[in-house]
């Protein structure tokens, strides 16, 4: 990209805005209303609240009623969270009360 | 005192789910525990994934029962190769929907986790799989892969929910997994996890491949406690299991002649019992494969059928060689009542050359059955290991009235040191000893009988004869009144090493 001098920093500044600006798809698994995936579910909303304010969509799936789902996102553990997007894929599994796993484990920045 | 009535096949068994492995219904007596899961371990390349998989194709095929297989660590295309070439056809089963494989890929590094968590989602694919078939049988394999994953204390509390979901859903269940990993070693897990456990071993002794089999638990059953030897062979696996029943066998009264006139004399005039062991050991070239060729010949001519083992000398050299003393194999051969099994010694070890050859005389239905020489075999020397393995198979061919014959070769010298004296001669009902002697300084051989059970038989050492017209045997005679030295030097040997007594003094 060619951009004289002065503006380099600004362009810098727009992609990076760009970038945090990307939307997140999120995908939680969880099992009915269990303890773990009810926590899941309240711990997943926050942060996504917290760190992805207005660029994330949270698909949260009871997987009781999917089960062909299972086979599909080879799970295993749940409650599980899988981020779709942006790539690569990424997934965390448990009930999510370790915030600093969580934003690691996706790559959240 | 409550009275204890030990009733052999009365009710309060407990339920069953046959492998259709030969051999291991027979040890489990019954097969594995119905509706329970087996823990089966091994080191890698035992043989757990096809014993596993040979467990649900013999539902699906003998029994009725479908099956799901689990894989955690090869893929689909990769298993179904595998065991291709044991016959197996797992695409068709796939395609009757009476199979469902899955493959689960789990790296081995570990997952990032967040908080509590159990592997709900697992069993929601196996119950979903077995929804699928209707599975009545199910394989997860191996384990391993899933500890190195997750935490070890959630998969143990898992595992526990996961084998009364099992009992619950009426499935027979086979769970692989490492020997020595944390899954055993750590806290006995195979005590929650299994009611039966069978552990294979595959080990590389004298750099022949060895495969032994071992129940070490089986809850609420009697079973065979020993190491079984066992093979894999186009068919799937085979074990050889010891036939407890075999001691029991109620022996024969009649008789089978050695095709050797001379040698029936000896032997009370009738020749050898039907049904019984018989050993002709000998220095190399003493003549003792031509006594084992004129007993087949003999077998054959009375239109029974013989199989003959051959481990020195190739099928067509025997056939050969019997031609220049008089007897002709091959019309026998033409017909079918003698069949040969020739296969290099060092091809594999003991065992599997008697599964083989058990094979063979399930296929063939022989009437006697002869080694030459089984000493070929015994490349590991004399121990407990092959005495135990050929009384195995010496019960098995009793069980089923086939006389055997071995010859074994024993080294000039001492022959207290040989192979044939450790085990196989106190093992047999019959001993015949073929000797190098001189006589009046000519070489020649000499033949005694050691001993045979059950009969009053000839002590005498008499001179063998292979001549165009068979063997004879002939009294050593020689010029002078008493026979010289070295004839002196043999009957003595021969003598002290007679194990029946009664014998002294007979003629």
């Amino acid at each position: 990209m060619k951009v004289k001098n002065g503006s380099v920093q600004s362009t810098i500044k727009v992609e990076a805005d760009e970038i945090s600006g990307e939307r997140y798809l999120l995908r939680l698994i969880i099992t009915g209303i269990l303890p773990n995936s009810a926590r899941a579910v309240a711990n997943a909303k926050a942060i996504c609240e917290k760190y992805l304010t207005g660029r994330y969509e949270l698909e949260i799936i009871d997987i009781y009623q999917q089960p062909s789902l299972a086979l599909e996102e080879q799970i295993i553990a749940i409650p599980v969270l899988i981020k779709k997007l942006p790539l690569p894929e990424e997934r965390v599994i448990g009930d999510l009360s370790d915030t600093e796993m969580v934003l690691d484990g996706l790559n959240i920045i | 005192m409550p009275k204890v009535i030990k009733t052999k096949k009365q009710d309060l068994k407990f339920p069953k789910s046959l492998t259709g492995i030969q051999g291991l219904d027979l040890i489990t007596e019954g097969g594995l525990p119905r509706n329970r899961p087996t823990l089966v371990l091994g080191n890698t390349g035992c043989g757990k994934t096809i014993m596993a998989m040979e467990f649900l194709v013999n539902g699906i095929v003998l029994f009725d029962e479908s099956a799901v297989f689990f894989s955690f660590e090869e893929d689909i295309a990769e298993l179904v190769l595998n065991v291709k070439s044991l016959g197996f056809d797992l695409d068709k089963h796939i395609a009757n929907n009476r199979l469902y494989l899955e493959h689960i890929p789990i790296t081995r590094s570990k997952i990032s986790d967040t908080g509590n968590y159990d592997i709900e989602g697992l069993f929601i694919r196996l119950g979903e799989a077995i929804k699928k078939v209707k599975a009545k049988r199910v394989v997860l394999d191996s384990l391993d892969n899933l500890f190195y994953r997750f935490d070890y204390k959630v998969l143990r509390s898992e595992f526990k929910r996961l084998l009364t979901w099992l009992k619950g859903i009426d499935v027979t269940a086979i769970i692989t997994g490492e020997i020595g990993n944390t899954l055993t070693s750590r806290d006995g897990i195979e005590e929650y996890v299994a009611d039966c456990v069978i552990v294979l071993d595959n080990r590389v002794v004298n750099q022949i491949t060895t495969r032994r089999l071992r129940i070490v638990k089986y809850r609420g059953s009697v079973h065979g406690n020993n190491e079984y030897p066992f093979t894999i062979d186009s068919n799937g696996i085979i074990v050889l299991p010891f036939i407890e029943g075999a001691i029991q066998q109620k022996s024969s009264s009649k008789r089978i002649l050695s095709g050797i006139p001379d040698l029936d004399e000896m032997l009370d005039k009738k020749g050898f019992f039907l049904g019984s062991s018989v050993l002709v050991s000998g220095t190399a070239g003493t003549g003792k494969t031509s006594i084992a060729a004129t007993f087949s010949y003999s077998v054959c001519k009375n239109k029974l059928r013989c199989l003959y083992c051959a481990f020195e000398e190739a099928p067509n050299q025997v056939v050969r060689n019997m031609r220049s003393i008089g007897i002709s194999l091959d019309s026998f051969l033409k017909s079918g009542h003698l069949q040969f099994y020739y296969a290099r010694p060092t091809l594999q070890n003991l065992e599997l050359h008697l599964i083989a050859i058990k094979e063979m005389i399930h296929e063939l239905k022989p009437n006697v059955v002869i080694l030459d020489p089984i000493t070929n075999l015994m490349t590991e020397g004399p121990n407990s290991d092959i005495r135990t393995i050929l009384t195995r198979f010496v019960d098995f061919l009793k069980l089923h009235q086939i006389t055997v014959m071995f010859t074994a070769a024993i080294t000039v010298g001492s022959i207290e040191r040989n192979p044939s004296d450790e085990g196989i001669s106190s093992m047999v009902d019959t001993w015949i000893m073929v000797q190098d002697i001189e006589v009046d300084a000519k070489r020649t051989r000499s033949l005694c009988i050691m001993k045979s059970r059950g009969m009053s038989h000839s002590n005498e050492v008499r001179r063998f004869n292979i001549t165009k017209t068979g063997i004879h045997l002939l009294p050593i005679v020689t010029h002078e009144n008493s026979p010289s030295t070295e004839t002196k030097r043999a009957i003595k040997e021969h003598l002290n090493l007679s194990t029946s007594k009664e014998s002294i003094g007979i003629k």
